[in-house]
This record gives structure tokens, C-alpha cells and sequence, in this order.
């Protein structure tokens, strides 16, 4: 197999300060972001939108997006999210096991990275609050935009309500205590 | 009719009855929980959805903050998985729409009905989350506030649910677990002690 290019993950302890590139800003505070080396025509994209498809089905018919679950989940009143999330967790734990394991590439044969989270006292801070903001809302983001696809447009609201609440986040991201 | 394409007739409707009925939580567990290696093995891609709402705000108002100052486009990929999701949820609730009334737990239902709560024909109650309710002071709260928190937390916290429940803990790493039992934590205190004082209003 020919050789693959991969991108390494600097390690630089907070770009905010170190003077960042493009991919250092885009990695902090998420979910870990692989940066592929190969140059694809912007329709490739359409094979996540095949996986959304399926993943907004599920959501939708199993009532993840309803905010009764989501009250009868923070109430102890039905099992059901619990199935939901503990199901997909222990799916999830063994298919990442496995393309470690077994060093699983991609469809386009480069390698599948995952890089190990900081602990940062936002996590409880940040998931306290998204927590009040679940219960409320019944939705995290991505029950929000399936609710706007079911044609509840009303929530589009309440997503960009969202939008201005990550904005006023990264606003006042270096104040805060991390 | 022959007795073949009656029965493969009959085969298609069973199989309508059984995807347009409410799922059971097994069966959504499984397709969340294989969107995490179909994710990566299609493009080394980690299953996170509240990124896009940081990519919006990049791509639309950056503002100068150097939080949102990055080359939004080369995580357009999770736009076009939202997208997926919407055309998703649209397929569900059209062509494999469930006829029947959502089914509400007795105790919530009763909850509910003390603050005035009774139509449970919807996702979300009616009384709460509606045009209507949005110029009241109590939805006003529930879906302006609680989009504020949901987006403010979920980045401070480095991710939502997908991020951190579903795909940090497939990883098995240790702060989102942290952030899990946060989430957790947050949603209980809000369900139990604060939501009951914003539904009496």
C-alpha cells in the first residue's frame, strides 16, 4: 500500500496564546478534528448526509427528539433514553476498539486518529450548564435539527438561540475560568 | 394476482407498519451507535454535532474573535451530516409517520397537567414550545434561555451529547465522562428543582 500522509496534532498547550494555526484554533474546545491530506470535489461530502439520513430517522422514530422522553429521562420515569444512549455507548466502545485494534483505515486508506481529551474545568462547568439547557429545551443540538425537520420551525429559535449562545461563549472564552 | 407478489405485497406493508410504529430504544441505540465508526471509517471523522453551531458562527459573524477565526469550510462535512439529519427527520415524520398519539408516562402526564399542560399530540408540548408560547414569559424562557445554555454549555463543555456521550465515551476518555455525568447532573437539578417553578408561570 502506498504510503499515506497523516496530519500530526501539534502540541501546543493553548494556541489562544501561542500564536495558533488555522487547525490548532479549530481544535480547541471540540471534539478532536482530523485534518485529511487528500483533495476531494465538495459532492464527496454527500456520503455523510447518507449516514445523517439514517441517524435522523432513528432519531426521530425512537422519539429522541421529543421532549416528553427527555422529562421522563431527568425524572427516572421511563428506561428508554437510558436504552437509547447506554445501547449506542456500548456499540460505539466496541467499534472503536475494533479499528484500533485491527488499525481499520479509511475508505480511502488513510489511518483513523483519535487523540486523548484534556480534562479542563469546563467540562463541568460547560455540562452543568448544557445540562440546565437540556432539560429545558427537551433537545440537545442534534434533536434541534431534526425537530426543524420534522417541520417544527419554531425551533429554528431555539437553534439560533444555540448559535448566539456559542457565540457569546467564544466571546468571553479568554475570561472564563477553564 | 399470483400468490407470490400478494405475499411480497403483504411483506412491504408489515414492514411499513413495523418502521412507521415508534421505535424501540434498542434499535435507535444501534444506529447511533454505528454512526460513530461509519463516521470515522468514511473520512477519519469524529461524531460531534454542536461543532456546527461554532462553525456557524465562524462562518457567519467571526466578529474578529479569535475563537472563530479558522477556515470553517474544511468542516463543512458536518454540515452536510446535519443536513442528512434534517432530510432524515423529514423522511420519518412524513413517509414513516406514526399515526398514534405520543405516549406520555403517567406521572409526567399528571405533572404536566397541573401546569396546565394537556395537548400531547406533539414532540413537545404545544403549550410550551409554539409560536404562541415563544411571546409568553414561560416559553420565552424554555426555548430563548434554554437555546442559550444548550449552546454556551455545550461548547464550554468541549461537546454535547454526541460529542461526549456517545463518541468521547466510545473512546473511553475520561473527561467526557466527566462532562457526561455533568450533563446528567444539570438535567436533573434543571427537571426537578428549577422547570417546575418555569412551567408555573
Amino acid at each position: 500500500m502506498s504510503e499515506v500522509k497523516t496530519f500530526q496534532t501539534p502540541a501546543v498547550p493553548d494556541p489562544i496564546l501561542a500564536g495558533p494555526t488555522d487547525f490548532e484554533v479549530r481544535s480547541i474546545d471540540t471534539m478532536c478534528v482530523n485534518e485529511s491530506q487528500l483533495k476531494h470535489p465538495w459532492w464527496y461530502n454527500f456520503k455523510y448526509s447518507l449516514v445523517g439520513i439514517f441517524f435522523g430517522i432513528a432519531f426521530v422514530k425512537a422519539e429522541i427528539i421529543s421532549w416528553f422522553r427527555i422529562q421522563e429521562m431527568f425524572r427516572l420515569q421511563s428506561f428508554h433514553m437510558y436504552g437509547v444512549i447506554g445501547t449506542g455507548v456500548v456499540l460505539g466502545i466496541i467499534s472503536v476498539w475494533l479499528i484500533k485494534k485491527f488499525k481499520v483505515r479509511t475508505i480511502y486508506g488513510e489511518s483513523i486518529e483519535f487523540h486523548p481529551k484534556r480534562f479542563s474545568r469546563g467540562q463541568i462547568y460547560g455540562g452543568l450548564l448544557f445540562g440546565f439547557g437540556w432539560a429545558m429545551t427537551g433537545a440537545c443540538p442534534g434533536p434541534l435539527f431534526a425537530q426543524i425537520g420534522t417541520g417544527a420551525f419554531v425551533i429554528g429559535v431555539t437553534l439560533l438561540s444555540a448559535i448566539a449562545g456559542t457565540w457569546i461563549y467564544g466571546y468571553f472564552r479568554p475570561r472564563l475560568p477553564h | 394476482m399470483t400468490p407470490i407478489i400478494n405475499f411480497a405485497d403483504k411483506y412491504q406493508q408489515s414492514m411499513m407498519q413495523v418502521l412507521s410504529q415508534p421505535w424501540p430504544w434498542w434499535a435507535a441505540g444501534i444506529v447511533i451507535g454505528l454512526t460513530v465508526p461509519a463516521l470515522l471509517i468514511l473520512g477519519n471523522k469524529h461524531f460531534g454535532l454542536s461543532a456546527n453551531l461554532r462553525h456557524a458562527c465562524a462562518a457567519c459573524l467571526p466578529a474578529n474573535i479569535q475563537f472563530f477565526k479558522y477556515d470553517w469550510k474544511k468542516e463543512i462535512w458536518n454540515f452536510f451530516f446535519v443536513g442528512g439529519i434534517i432530510a432524515g427527520a423529514y423522511i420519518a415524520s412524513t413517509v414513516l409517520a406514526n399515526p398514534e398519539p405520543v405516549q406520555v408516562a403517567p406521572g409526567l402526564a399528571a405533572e404536566l397537567q397541573g401546569y396546565g399542560i394537556t395537548d400531547f399530540s406533539g414532540m413537545a408540548p404545544a403549550q410550551l414550545v409554539s409560536w404562541e408560547s415563544l411571546f409568553t414569559l414561560r416559553g420565552f424562557i424554555m426555548m430563548v434561555v434554554g437555546g442559550l445554555l444548550v449552546g454556551f454549555g455545550s461548547r464550554y463543555a468541549g461537546g454535547c451529547t454526541s460529542g461526549h456521550a456517545i463518541m468521547g465515551l466510545s473512546d473511553l476518555q475520561f473527561p467526557s465522562l466527566i462532562a457526561t455525568c455533568c450533563f446528567m447532573v444539570g438535567g436533573f437539578i434543571m427537571a426537578n428543582l428549577i422547570l417546575p417553578h418555569i412551567m408555573a408561570l
